[in-house]
């Protein structure tokens, strides 16, 4: 049966790269087209009208849009390797810690800390610091936040594996350090080691340039 | 095999609300708790230590948190009224709606009437636009989830009933029905809905209650 996936993304993104890892986990086939932001394409505007922004996974031409949307449809559609577990309160359980990692916009605080004006900085690091002390605290002798093997919540949690390590070297600025976070710090470099995740890292040297260029000084933008 | 099915919540939340519809779609026994916000109970703090917040449902002793994954977890669970559909494309859609209207409908609902002075106009702008996005995902149907009610119209309490509550508590105008004629029958249907009736807390009490806490002082959610 033939099968159409493709993925809009934007290569800079979290978000955008969740779905990519989730794809590679799978060994789903798709085709990836580049999105540029500041000149979004038809096929963004027509696949995502309400919210027109990337992600945007397009599967036999219908559209699923919100990366943790599409990484349940994903994992609802290609049976293989679970990124959820199967009891209900497990999912649950993964479903409450991916949407904490994302709440609150995970990655705007995560800019405050770290290029934010004076004030804004040191109220942004203190939730910081209590975000990132509840997931040291739920990694508990865990590999994975999934336990042996990567799933949502790890996905979910790329920002923190990688973006934010390029945040604070961009910025000068550390939030992740081993003395306080030494079991996400352990599930940081396990999670950039991974296969299917590795592959799926933009090259850091282009993204600090990026970061660089776009805060240092100017607004940032999601 | 004896179950135990617990509800913390509080009275007027329509994060609760959404709780005590599902459960009671789905014809599922459960005792309820009313947590008093301002004088959180150790049980609250116990079974929800990162948020501190309702609802919590607590079955078999084990805590479930947050309304979007609470209402997943009751779909899974109990078998009967299905909530979500089954189809995997269908499921991504009702869960983009159900995003759609607790990350942008209601938030600018609340803002409308509660917030700030220099934020209500604005906010006010925001609804109508949201609105006029949900008219037209309506189309023919006569809910979300098409002949029955599914998790959209369930999340969407914050408009079968708290915008309406809400524009006559603050006095401000925010439903157009000429422009929404759609979404105006679907709140008709919405509140018609026999278990959705039973699971509303009394109209009167709650507009009392918001002109109280959000006119008097201080606007805090």
């Amino acid at each position: 049966m033939d099968e159409e996936v493709l993925l809009l993304g934007s290569w800079g993104s979290p978000f955008s790269r969740r779905v990519e890892m989730a794809l590679k986990l799978k060994g789903i086939e798709y085709r990836y087209i580049e999105e540029d932001l500041t000149n979004k394409s038809p096929s963004l505007l027509k696949y995502n009208p309400v919210h027109k922004k990337v992600p945007v996974l397009v599967h036999n031409g219908k559209p699923v849009v919100e990366s943790l949307v599409i990484l349940e449809y994903i994992d609802e559609t290609w049976k293989d390797h679970p990124i959820l577990p199967k009891d209900p309160y497990e999912r649950a359980h993964a479903r409450f810690w991916a949407k904490f990692i994302d709440e609150k916009s995970s990655i705007a605080g995560f800019k405050a800390c770290c290029w934010g004006e004076e004030k804004e900085r040191e109220k942004a690091k203190e939730e910081a610091f209590e975000k990132l002390q509840f997931l040291e605290n739920e990694l508990k002798e865990k590999r994975f936040f999934g336990g042996e093997n990567i799933g949502l919540v790890d996905i979910t949690g790329n920002i923190i594996g990688y973006w934010l390590g390029v945040f604070e070297e961009a910025s000068g600025v550390k939030l992740l350090t081993r003395e306080k976070f030494p079991k996400l710090c352990n599930w940081a470099d396990e999670f950039v080691s991974a296969s299917a995740i590795k592959e799926n890292l933009p090259p850091r040297d282009k993204l600090l340039a990026t970061l660089r260029r776009r805060l240092g000084g100017a607004n940032a933008s999601k | 095999m004896a179950e135990e099915v617990v509800l913390f919540g509080t009275r007027g939340s329509p994060y609760t609300c959404r709780i005590e519809i599902a459960l009671k779609l789905k014809g599922v026994q459960y005792k309820y708790i009313d947590e008093d916000l301002a004088n959180k109970s150790p049980s609250l703090l116990k079974y929800n230590p990162v948020h501190k917040k309702v609802p919590v449902l607590v079955h078999n002793g084990k805590p479930v948190l947050e309304s979007l994954v609470i209402l997943e977890y009751i779909d899974e669970t109990w078998q009967g009224y299905p909530i979500l559909p089954e189809d995997p494309y269908e499921r991504a859609t009702a869960r983009f709606w159900a995003k759609f209207i607790d990350e942008k409908c209601f938030p600018a609902i609340f803002k409308s009437c509660w917030g700030e002075e220099r934020e209500r106009e604005k906010a006010v702008e925001e609804v109508s636009v949201v609105l006029k996005i949900l008219e037209d995902e309506l189309k023919e149907k006569k809910f979300f989830g098409g002949e029955n009610v599914g998790l959209v119209d369930i999340v969407a309490v914050v408009i079968g009933f708290s915008l309406g509550v809400y524009e006559e508590a603050a006095r401000v105008e925010l439903l157009n029905k000429e422009k929404l004629p759609r979404l105006c029958n679907w709140i008709d249907d919405f509140l018609s809905n026999s278990f959705i009736k039973e699971s509303l807390p009394p109209r009167d009490k709650l507009i009392a209650y918001l002109r109280n806490r959000f006119r008097s002082g201080n606007a805090s959610k």
